[in-house]
């Protein structure tokens, strides 16, 4: 059954994370949608307001609708490409790959699929870049790899580059996309909750920043460990973020929900969140934040 | 009468038709105590043979037991004098989760727990054993002052999970949880993290951050609940059954999976069977385990949690060949 998996797929080898094409952008609407399906496209369809945008215009934008500032899903990589200085980024722990500790049914099969969709291996790009020339330990979960979802090497990618970020004394800033943790790894997804926390908690010790960035969508596990943890929690407009999903607190609590319930600005008014920054805004925000911690970082080293 | 669950009726009849044998040889004066004697055997060895080979999800269903003995039961037989002590200083007093003081053997400690209702009045104060943020932040509370304090902090864990409500996500779910894992691997006292009945995700997993995970043998643990998984793997609740064998999630699997340390032995049938018998066992394994970590200094204490968090996962590195997550299935 996995021999014929095998044979009709075209990405028997996974080239140097820096070859590697930038994977297919996730639209919510069209969660399906491949570069397969189209192959030369010129255009996407906003699922918001329903402006056509040519795609040149969109990725000028760092894919946010320049009619209604939708949003759209992006790759790991794009985030990267939108945030870091140009060619300062150096991929960490790339060689990490899933196992299927549990033998769990059909999680091969999801693994397969998420490859072929996002060309990663795995659900979190880690490492080294600068942003306006100052180095910082980045991680962006890969929405198009199983819904970013935690299992063992989403969270021990998570851990080493933090320590390593304490080991360099640098500041963290994380990228959260997920669903939450992985069910198919069971247990040992729900302790990647405790050990990246344990590790933001190392960092913490050492007075080193850490800065949370929530997009669309953040849940359960990863709402629950890294993605709150942050010294400052920025979210991008209108991303749904929570513990529950609302599906889920509809169904077991016959409970409606207020339309603008989860949303970035839902969790800004009740005092979760510090910051709702365009995707456009991002590197420069960013860019003030570190700054502004650069002395700090110095005075608190001798503290 | 005790909630009977349909693998235990072989057992139900066997016993029963040994009570009316009795009442015969009573009331007709006949001596049956042979017939008797015969049948008892067959039911020690038939409660040997069922509860010594229950499928997962027939301890989800022991786990679940409406008379599984919660937290309020273990306390007189583990603890003198506990005193409760209650709130988060923000918002409320969660009472799905309990805490304080308490002394274990002649030690103060301070014990946080989760609370499941017996009944479905007091299951409704209790929400059913699903705390809020505020039942997370009065635990965290407690503990910080265990920290402060120097007392070693002992959880018991019996939760189906956090609340799933709409008030929850207002008052900051995810960030209550987070911050109890962040705070509760830094501790430099012993911490030991009990599973005394439902383990259910990160609800569970908030009071779970301990230098040893102890897990009573008909408790599971686990990243979903079965029905919850059966619903995405299957688009069916009814299939729970599969999905409790999937998730790996027993007290054995827990053990072998490197996150649970200990497995505190149960009477036959389950704790509800027998709660003094239960008591003793969670309080020798607890003892030999606090005694163990009291032992250890301060900085050992935090760094061997931090260790322990650290090795759990199973992944691979440096494979030589591509795709390597597949190597395992493709030599099969």
């Amino acid at each position: 059954m996995f021999k014929d998996i095998f044979k009709k797929t075209k990405y028997v080898t996974i080239q140097p994370a820096a070859q590697r094409s930038a994977p297919s952008d996730v639209s919510p609407q069209q969660p399906s949608l491949s570069k397969k399906d189209l192959p030369d496209s010129l255009w996407s369809k906003c699922p918001k307001c329903g402006e056509v945008l040519f795609n040149k215009d969109l990725e000028k934008n760092a894919r946010v609708c320049t009619r209604c500032e939708y949003h759209f899903r992006i790759s790991a990589r794009s985030r990267l490409a939108i945030l870091a200085d140009e060619n300062s980024f150096e991929e960490w722990d790339s060689e990490l790959l899933p196992l299927d500790p549990l033998e769990f049914p059909g999680y091969e099969g999801k693994l397969l699929e998420a490859l072929e969709k996002s060309g990663t291996t795995e659900g979190v790009l880690t490492g080294l870049a600068k942003i306006e020339g100052i180095p910082v330990v980045l991680a962006f979960n890969e929405a198009n790899f199983m819904m970013g979802s935690m299992g063992s090497v989403v969270g021990e990618k998570i851990v080493r580059a933090i320590e390593q970020a304490i080991n360099l004394r640098l500041p963290v800033v994380i990228f959260s996309t997920s669903g939450g943790a992985r069910m198919q790894e069971g247990i040992l997804s729900l302790y990647q909750m405790a050990k990246t926390s344990a590790a933001l908690g190392k960092l913490a010790d050492k007075h080193l920043l850490y800065i949370s960035v929530l997009t669309d969508p953040t849940f359960g596990g990863v709402t629950a460990s890294y993605a709150s943890l942050g010294d400052i929690l920025i979210a991008e407009p209108n991303a749904l973020i929570g513990f529950t999903g609302p599906r889920v607190i509809m169904q077991t609590m016959r409970q409606e929900l207020p339309k603008d319930a989860q949303t970035a600005e839902f969790n800004q008014e009740h005092g979760l969140i510090d910051l709702i920054v365009q995707r456009t805004q991002m590197r420069s925000v960013l860019a003030r934040l570190l700054r502004c911690h650069q002395e700090g970082a110095q005075y608190a080293a001798t503290v | 009468m005790l909630q009977l669950f349909d693998f235990e009726k072989p057992i139900a009849e066997l016993e029963q038709k040994i009570t009316e044998l009795q009442k015969f040889s009573t009331d007709k004066e006949i001596d049956l105590s042979q017939e008797v004697a015969i049948l008892e055997k067959k039911v020690d060895f038939l409660k040997k043979e069922i509860y010594g080979s229950l499928e997962p999800w027939q301890k989800v269903q022991i786990a679940r037991h409406s008379e599984r003995p919660n937290f309020y039961d273990y306390v007189p037989l583990l603890f003198e004098d506990f005193i409760e002590l209650k709130g988060d200083r923000l918002f409320a007093d969660d009472r799905s989760i309990a805490g304080g003081i308490a002394l274990f053997q002649g030690t103060p400690v301070t014990v946080v727990a989760q609370v499941k209702g017996k009944g479905t009045k007091e299951n409704i104060k209790r929400n059913f054993g699903m705390p809020h943020p505020e039942g997370y932040r009065k635990a965290l509370r407690l503990m910080d002052q265990a920290e402060k304090f120097g007392r070693p902090i002992l959880t018991f864990i019996d939760t189906p999970g956090a609340a799933c409500d709409l008030a929850a996500e207002e008052r900051g779910q995810g960030e209550a949880i987070a911050r109890c894992l962040l705070t509760m691997a830094g501790y430099h006292v012993p911490v030991i993290s009990t599973v005394i009945g439902e383990g259910g995700s990160g609800g569970a997993l908030a009071l779970g951050v301990g230098n040893v995970v102890l897990i009573l043998e008909n408790s599971f643990y686990s990243v979903i609940a079965p029905e919850s998984c059966a619903s995405i793997l299957w688009k069916d609740t009814t299939k729970a059954k599969e999905a409790a064998e999937a998730l790996k999630f027993t007290a054995q699997d827990l053990l072998r999976l490197g996150v649970a340390d200990e497995i505190i032995l149960e009477p036959l049938g389950g704790a509800h069977k027998n709660l003094r018998q239960t008591a003793e066992e969670v309080s020798q394994v607890i003892s030999k385990h606090l005694l163990r970590l009291r032992a250890e200094t301060p900085e050992v204490l935090r760094e061997n949690r931090y260790q322990k968090l650290r090795g759990i996962g199973v992944y691979q590195e440096n494979s030589k060949k591509p795709l390597g997550f597949l190597e395992k299935d493709l030599t099969k």
